[in-house]
């Protein structure tokens, strides 16, 4: 009864689309200002002009080149020590030693985790270790490392490896459990098992994940380097980054100290904003795997 | 349409190409001891459309996997040409239900050319030409080079099929590979399906839990009894240049309903 009301109340009808050819994207163009104010660069670089106005600014009202130089002081004393040469040999000092660190953390990552992956045992030792040595600093074992290797690189290494070892493994681990059965099982229909397996159906499925890992790696890394370099830098004398804002502490030199950090912050952008954004883009972007 | 000797023989219908033979298959969950199937056989004949039918919880999936080898017998044994399935392997390609089986890190092309390569069946120029082939069987050519995120689900479904033939595997194992489509997709998808059979004559298993799939798609059926699986009957789909097509296709369906719906019935009336 209801449907017949429902259904004769209104009649028929029929419409005659044209083809989509014929009238091309229906689209509204955006205003110049919107199309510079999406630009994300251009927004960031909006605040970080504004924070070097406000230091320089102070800087200035103060006037006391031992507590905060203006920024303008800071930026030449960067050129400077550009141009003299000592900024960049120190700059490389740190870059070597963190790669050598950073690299040896990662494959032992890879090691640990791939035994974790096909054993059961390595899963237990993997799971005992994360859950030991994850929580401990790695600055905490810089005095141990000293005392066993001495006023040496290897002292370092070991620290930086510590810090990227732990966060590494865990996040591959992770990466690995959660790649989907489907996926297991066609690696599986192809007849792959072991490294094969783990190399081209578990890596790149957990690639977002051991992305992850390699990038809080690095920050960790990076910070533990610094952090101990400006301790093992004045036992040795000759050291990176770390040394070189120790040092120009040491004779007041304060413009060369925060050219010091202001070149810390410089690389930690590079590597992050640079180097792990061209990787992102050109893996788990690309592949509609980012989250 | 009669059939001869010389046409059996021309399909290779004359032996068995899987033969499964009282195969109970259990899993374990966290507390139980599940068993999916009790004592199933059944053979599977060369370029045969065998269909595996039955409610949710007959173990159909389950059994394709066994057949797969992905899942050990606890009793009866699995032959494939004469030999007993032991592990997965790519002469029994799977397709399965989600669209993640696919990786998302290699593009269409990729993807049908992974297995070809890394199980080592064909190389270079070869696998290439092998990939390209079948991607234009199923009409994806225009998009060899997409990632499959870039693609609808339908499209995904025609490119792990791809994959799965480019391999030429002795049989093919389809695990519902349409269920997570639309209708209108998925009508479309069975009749692509078949007429890649019409070209190629592949052996496949299908799984599917509907009744109207399994008649469109099936040259024969297996009906299972759910709780555990069990064979409830085996069944002849109907030809599809028969005539009076959709008047037979509706009367086999209403008789598999029925029974389906008498164990329904049974199982209700035994609870109550």
């Amino acid at each position: 009864m209801a449907d017949t009301l429902l259904t004769t109340r209104r009649p028929e009808r029929s419409g005659s689309p044209i083809d989509a050819a014929k009238f091309g994207i229906v689209e509204k163009p955006l205003s110049g200002w919107e199309n510079v104010w999406n630009q994300t660069w251009l927004r960031k670089l909006l605040i970080l002009i504004g924070l070097a106005l406000i230091w320089e600014i102070y800087g200035r009202v103060t006037n006391n080149q031992l507590i905060l130089p203006p920024f303008s002081d800071t930026i030449v004393a960067f050129f400077a020590s550009i141009a003299d040469g000592e900024l960049p040999v120190r700059v490389w000092a740190s870059i070597k030693i963190l790669s050598l660190g950073y690299a040896m953390g990662v494959v032992l990552a890879g090691v640990l985790t791939t035994l974790a992956i096909t054993t059961r045992f390595g899963n237990d030792l993997l799971e005992t270790l994360t859950s030991m040595f994850n929580p401990l600093p790695a600055i905490a074992l810089l005095p141990l490392a000293l005392l066993w290797f001495g006023l040496k690189p290897m002292s370092l290494a070991i620290v930086l490896i510590h810090s990227v070892l732990w966060p590494v493994a865990l996040n591959t681990h992770s990466g690995f459990v959660a790649v989907s059965t489907t996926l297991r099982m066609v690696g599986r229909n192809y007849g792959l098992r072991g490294i094969g397996y783990v190399a081209l159906i578990l890596i790149p499925a957990a690639f977002p994940s051991i992305l992850a890992g390699l990038k809080i790696g690095w920050a960790f890394a990076w910070r533990t380097l610094i952090a101990a370099e400006l301790v093992f830098g004045v036992t040795t004398g000759g050291g990176g980054l770390g040394w070189f804002i120790v040092q120009n502490k040491n004779v007041l030199n304060i413009p060369y100290v925060f050219a010091g950090l202001f070149t810390v912050i410089l690389i930690g952008l590079f590597v992050e904003n640079v180097i792990f954004r061209t990787i992102e883009q050109r893996t788990i972007r690309r592949w509609g795997m980012a989250s | 349409m009669a059939t001869t000797a010389a046409d059996l023989s021309d399909l290779g219908l004359t032996k068995p190409l899987l033969s499964v033979s009282g195969v109970t298959l259990q899993y374990k969950t966290r507390d139980h001891q599940v068993t999916a199937t009790y004592r199933v056989g059944f053979e599977v004949y060369p370029s045969e459309r065998y269909v595996i039918l039955g409610p949710s919880g007959c173990g159909k999936s389950t059994l394709l996997k066994a057949v797969g080898g992905y899942i050990t017998p606890t009793e009866g044994t699995i032959r494939l040409g004469g030999a007993i399935v032991r592990q997965p392997g790519a002469d029994r390609m799977m397709v399965f239900q989600e669209f993640d089986q696919l990786m998302p890190w290699k593009t269409v092309k990729q993807n049908v050319k992974f297995p070809l390569i890394s199980s080592g069946t064909l190389r270079g120029d070869a696998a290439e030409e092998r990939a390209l082939a079948y991607i234009e069987k199923v009409n994806l050519t225009k998009f060899a080079d997409n990632y499959p995120h870039t693609l609808s689900g339908g499209m995904k479904q025609r490119v792990a099929i791809a994959r799965a033939m480019a391999m030429e595997p002795a049989i093919l194992l389809m695990d519902e590979p349409f269920a997570a489509l639309d209708a209108l997709t998925r009508r479309k998808m069975q009749d692509e399906l078949l007429e890649l059979w019409d070209e190629t004559r592949f052996t496949m298993i299908f799984v599917t839990h509907s009744i109207v799939e399994a008649l469109r798609v099936g040259s024969r059926i297996l009906l299972l009894s759910p709780h555990p699986g069990q064979v409830k009957a085996e069944l002849n789909s109907i030809e599809r240049d028969a005539p009076d097509r959709e008047e037979a296709i509706r009367t086999l369906e209403s008789r598999i309903h029925e029974m389906l719906f008498a164990d329904k019935v049974e199982a209700e009336g035994a609870h109550g």
